[in-house]
């Protein structure tokens, strides 16, 4: 009987521990900083180097605002998953093997889970966060796009599922996961970075591939709908 | 006797003429030590992921590729390939040396001096340059 008093305590001391560190509300700037700056980026690094995404514990979100879908990010933040496959920087957590190397993904950090109220108030700081310039020149156009072209695209003649997956457990580990981009990224995001990473980090390990503006459209256009069909 | 000092002398010059010339067909030592130490941490950060990190062609990402990337410590199939050639592929990607377009060009990254290093460091790991 005690010690099911004792278990029943712990137990609701870790609940109250747990709620004591997440924020009610987070809705300022300072609240993001506070909870998430030690492992993000919040602002553009002044001095951007290789050794720095070796040291970074998650990715940047000094552009989130251009990135995200604020409805993703609620839901996300309350019941996180598994975005990046290798962890933030896959060499990291890369096991040399046979017949080919492996991640140790035991290893690979779990994002910490909040609040819907905390969610909420993330959301909506990390939606104010906007890059300058970074955005593509020439936006996407949803209508008229060949669907079957961009998948072939992606999976066969661009080489996208080298380091993506468009589906689970096909394509690559080095890169996120793809097969929820739909619901979790901007398309124009999507376009931007796939026509040009080093923009947004000069020494991201995604290389600039040689894409027309309409391979660009495409490959934009099938990554777009990638999760949607779950909903 | 002036035959015999000169005949020393060029006995003795021989071997340091032959080590002038070895030491200049090396590059320069701490930098080239340093050169070949930044390409072993590119070449973690961006090759590893499909060339492996025991450089073999194993890279966790040969998960999703339809064509096996180059096993970089095969002496003799690295061997076969021109410098130029492998200078190409890595500036501009497989497709420009006529193969595989899941090698992409890394021009956006590294910059020209880096590939040449690149390149010095593969002919390391794959002792390209050590007799057999």
């Amino acid at each position: 009987m005690e010690d099911r008093l004792n278990r029943g305590l712990a137990f609701a001391t870790a609940v109250a521990a747990a709620m004591l560190t997440q924020p009610a509300t987070a809705e300022t700037a300072a609240d993001l900083k506070a909870q998430c700056g030690a492992c993000h980026a919040l602002e553009k690094p002044a001095t951007p180097t290789l050794d720095r995404l070796w040291a970074r514990k998650g990715p940047d979100l000094w552009y989130a605002g251009d990135k995200f879908n604020r409805d993703w990010l609620v839901q996300w933040l309350q019941a996180p998953t598994t975005i990046r496959p290798g962890g933030v920087l896959w060499f990291n957590h890369a096991k040399p093997g046979e017949p080919r190397d492996t991640i140790e993904t035991a290893a690979v950090p779990k994002h910490m889970a909040v609040s819907a109220a905390a969610a909420s108030g993330f959301a909506d700081a990390l939606m104010a966060l906007k890059s300058s310039g970074l955005m593509p020149a020439e936006p996407f156009k949803a209508e008229g796009q060949n669907l079957m072209m961009g998948a072939m695209a992606f999976n066969k003649l661009r080489g996208c599922t080298a380091c993506h997956q468009d589906k689970p457990g096909n394509g690559g580990l080095s890169g996120p996961q793809l097969y929820d981009a739909g619901k979790r990224l901007q398309a124009n995001f999507v376009l931007a970075y796939t026509q040009d990473p080093q923009k947004f980090d000069r020494y991201v390990w995604m290389p600039r591939l040689t894409l027309s503006a309409q391979d660009l459209q495409r490959i934009t256009a099938y990554i777009n709908t990638l999760g949607k069909e779950a909903q | 006797m002036m035959t015999g000092i000169s005949s020393s002398l060029g006995r003795l010059l021989a071997p340091l003429s032959v080590l002038a010339f070895a030491v200049a067909a090396q590059p320069a030592g701490a930098e080239d030590a340093a050169a070949m130490k930044a390409s072993e941490h590119i070449y973690d950060t961006y090759c590893a992921q499909c060339h492996g990190v025991n450089r073999n062609g194993k890279g966790v990402n040969t998960v999703g590729l339809s064509v096996q990337p180059r096993d970089h410590s095969d002496t003799r199939g690295m061997s076969s390939i021109p410098i130029e050639e492998m200078t190409k592929a890595i500036r501009e990607g497989g497709v420009s040396v006529n193969k595989s377009a899941l090698m992409p060009p890394w021009n956006s990254v590294l910059s020209d001096e880096q590939i040449t290093n690149m390149v010095a460091y593969l002919r390391k790991v794959c002792r390209c340059d050590t007799p057999q």
